[in-house]
C-alpha cells in the first residue's frame, strides 16, 4: 500500500462512514421496523388460519422469494411510475427492503410460533382467556424468544441489502465508495474500506444479539 | 346435580365415543377408568369443548345445551365455571409460578391484581407451591408443575374440576404428592371428574366409579362393588388384571 493510497483512504474514511450512520444505518432501521411488522401478521394470520387472508400471505411470500431483491427494486423505483405511483427513492428502498425481508421472516416467525407447545392454549381456554389472549399474552412472546436468532440474520442480511440502494440513486455507503472511487481509482483499498464498515455495523449486532440471546435465554434458563 | 352427559358421541375417523352418558353431582368425586384407547380422555375433552363433539347433550347447572351446536358464549360461560388439569400440566413456559395463576383471573376475568394475586398465593399455599411463586415451569419439577397447575385449577372457584390422567406423566416418585393434593381437595368437598390409572385413589377417594371400554360406558359403580364384585364381564377382566398385575 503506497502513501498516496493510504491518504485516500483516511481522507475517505469520513465520507463513507457518515452515510453509513446518516443513510445505511436509518435504511436498515426503518427497513426492518417495516419487515418486523409484517412478518408477525403474515405468521398469525397463517398461524391462525384465517381463510382467503391466508392464501394472500402464501402468495406474498411465493412471489417475494421468487424474484431477486434488484429486481423489485427496479420495479418499485422504475416501474411503478409509468402507472402513476411515483416514490422518492428512499421510501421505495424502505418499502421494497421491508416487503422482501418479512416474507423471509414470516417463515421464521411461523416456524416459531408453531413449535410452541399447542397445550398452552387449551390451558388459556379453560382459565377463560380468549384466543387473542392467549396468542398475545402466552404464544407470541415464546414465538419471538424462539425467533430470536433467526431475526438477528436477517438484520444482519438487511444492513448488507441496503447496499443495493445505490442504484436508485440514494448514495448510502457502497455508493460513496463508488463515488470516490470514480475520482482516484482505487477500487480494490477503497471498495474493502467500505466492506470493513458493512463488517463492522454487523459485528455490533452480532454482539447485540448474544447479549440479547442472554437475558432472554430464561423463563428459567433451562429449555 | 351438577354436571350430566348423556348419548356423546365423537369420531376421529373410528368413532370413540358410541354414545357416552353420566352424571356427576356436588361434592362427588367421580373416577373414569377402563383401558388404553377405551375414549376416557376423548370423552373428559368432549365435555370441556376442547373436541367437539357430533352429538350428545350436556347438563350443566340444570342449563341443557347441545354439544354440537353449543355457542361460543356457552362454552366461555361454562368454562368460567370449570377447571380442567392437563396430564402434561401445559403451564405457560413465559410466566412464573405466581403468573400462571394469576393469568386467568387478571386477564380472562377481569380482576383487580391484588385482589387476584392474594387469590392465588392463597390456592399455591393449598397445593404446598407458595414458596416457589417467582419460578418458571421449567425449574420445576413435574410434580410441583402439576401442583401449580392445580392451584391454577383452584383459583378459578370452579364448581368442577376435571383432571385428564393427572398423574400419568410424572416420575413415579412424584405421584403421591399430587394425589395427596387431590385428596385434600377432595375431603373439602371439591367436585372432581378424574381419568385416572392410579388405582389406590379410584378406590379410596372416589366416590363413585365409571367403567369405560371401546367408546362405551360398562359399568357404573361405587368403587367397593366395583373392586369386589364388578358385575360386567369386561369390567370383571379389568380388575383382574390390576389385581394380578400387582401380584
Amino acid at each position: 500500500m503506497t502513501q498516496r493510497v493510504l491518504e485516500i483512504l483516511i481522507n475517505a474514511f469520513w465520507r463513507i462512514l457518515l452515510p453509513g450512520i446518516k443513510v445505511t444505518l436509518p435504511l436498515t432501521f426503518f427497513s426492518f421496523a417495516l419487515a418486523f411488522v409484517i412478518s408477525v401478521i403474515v405468521a398469525l394470520i397463517q398461524y391462525a388460519d384465517v381463510k382467503i387472508l391466508k392464501q394472500i400471505c402464501r402468495f406474498y411470500i411465493w412471489f417475494i422469494r421468487g424474484t431477486p431483491l434488484l429486481v423489485q427494486l427496479y420495479v418499485v423505483y422504475y416501474g411503478l411510475p409509468q402507472i402513476g405511483i411515483k416514490l422518492e427513492a428512499v421510501p421505495a428502498a424502505i418499502l421494497t427492503f421491508g416487503f422482501n425481508e418479512g416474507a423471509y421472516m414470516a417463515e421464521s416467525m411461523r416456524g416459531a410460533l408453531e413449535a410452541v407447545p399447542k397445550g398452552q392454549i387449551e390451558a388459556g381456554y379453560c382459565v377463560g382467556m380468549s384466543y387473542l389472549q392467549i396468542i398475545r399474552r402466552i404464544v407470541l412472546p415464546q414465538a419471538l424468544r424462539t425467533a430470536f436468532p433467526s431475526l438477528s440474520n436477517s438484520l444482519i442480511s438487511m444492513v448488507k441489502g441496503t447496499s443495493l440502494a445505490s442504484v436508485i440513486t440514494i448514495t448510502e455507503m457502497f455508493r460513496q465508495a463508488q463515488i470516490i472511487n470514480a475520482i482516484y481509482y482505487e477500487p480494490l483499498w477503497l471498495y474493502l474500506e467500505a466492506a470493513m464498515f458493512y463488517l463492522l455495523f454487523c459485528s455490533v449486532i452480532t454482539l447485540i444479539q448474544r447479549a440479547g440471546e442472554k437475558k432472554l435465554s430464561t423463563y428459567g434458563g433451562v429449555k | 346435580m351438577l354436571l350430566k352427559v348423556e348419548n356423546v358421541h365423537k369420531s376421529f375417523n373410528v368413532e370413540v365415543l358410541k354414545g357416552i352418558s353420566l352424571e356427576v353431582n356436588k361434592g362427588d368425586v367421580v373416577a373414569i377408568l377402563g383401558p388404553s384407547g377405551s375414549g376416557k380422555t376423548t370423552l373428559l375433552r368432549c365435555i370441556n369443548f376442547l373436541e367437539k363433539a357430533e352429538q350428545g347433550t350436556l347438563t350443566f347447572d340444570d342449563v341443557t345445551y347441545d354439544l354440537a351446536t353449543i355457542s361460543k358464549k356457552d362454552i366461555n360461560n361454562i368454562r368460567k365455571k370449570t377447571a380442567f388439569v392437563f396430564q402434561n400440566y401445559n403451564l405457560f413456559l413465559n410466566k412464573t409460578v405466581l403468573q400462571n395463576v394469576t393469568e386467568g383471573l387478571i386477564i380472562g376475568r377481569g380482576m383487580d391484581k391484588n385482589k387476584a394475586r392474594e387469590i392465588a398465593v392463597a390456592a399455591l399455599k393449598r397445593v404446598g407451591m407458595d414458596n416457589r411463586l417467582d419460578a418458571f415451569p421449567s425449574q420445576l419439577s413435574g410434580g410441583q408443575q402439576q401442583r401449580v397447575a392445580i392451584a391454577r385449577a383452584l383459583a378459578t372457584d370452579p364448581e368442577i374440576i376435571y383432571f385428564d390422567e393427572p398423574t400419568s406423566a410424572l416420575d413415579p416418585e412424584l405421584i403421591g404428592e399430587v394425589l395427596n393434593v387431590m385428596r385434600d381437595l377432595a375431603e373439602d368437598g371439591m367436585t372432581m371428574l378424574v381419568v385416572t390409572h392410579e388405582m389406590n385413589f379410584a378406590r379410596n377417594v372416589s366416590s363413585k366409579i365409571v367403567f369405560m371400554d371401546e367408546g362405551e360406558v360398562i359399568e357404573t359403580a361405587d368403587p367397593e362393588t366395583f373392586f369386589e364384585n364388578p358385575k360386567e364381564e369386561r369390567a370383571k377382566t379389568f380388575v383382574q388384571g390390576i389385581i394380578s398385575a400387582r401380584n
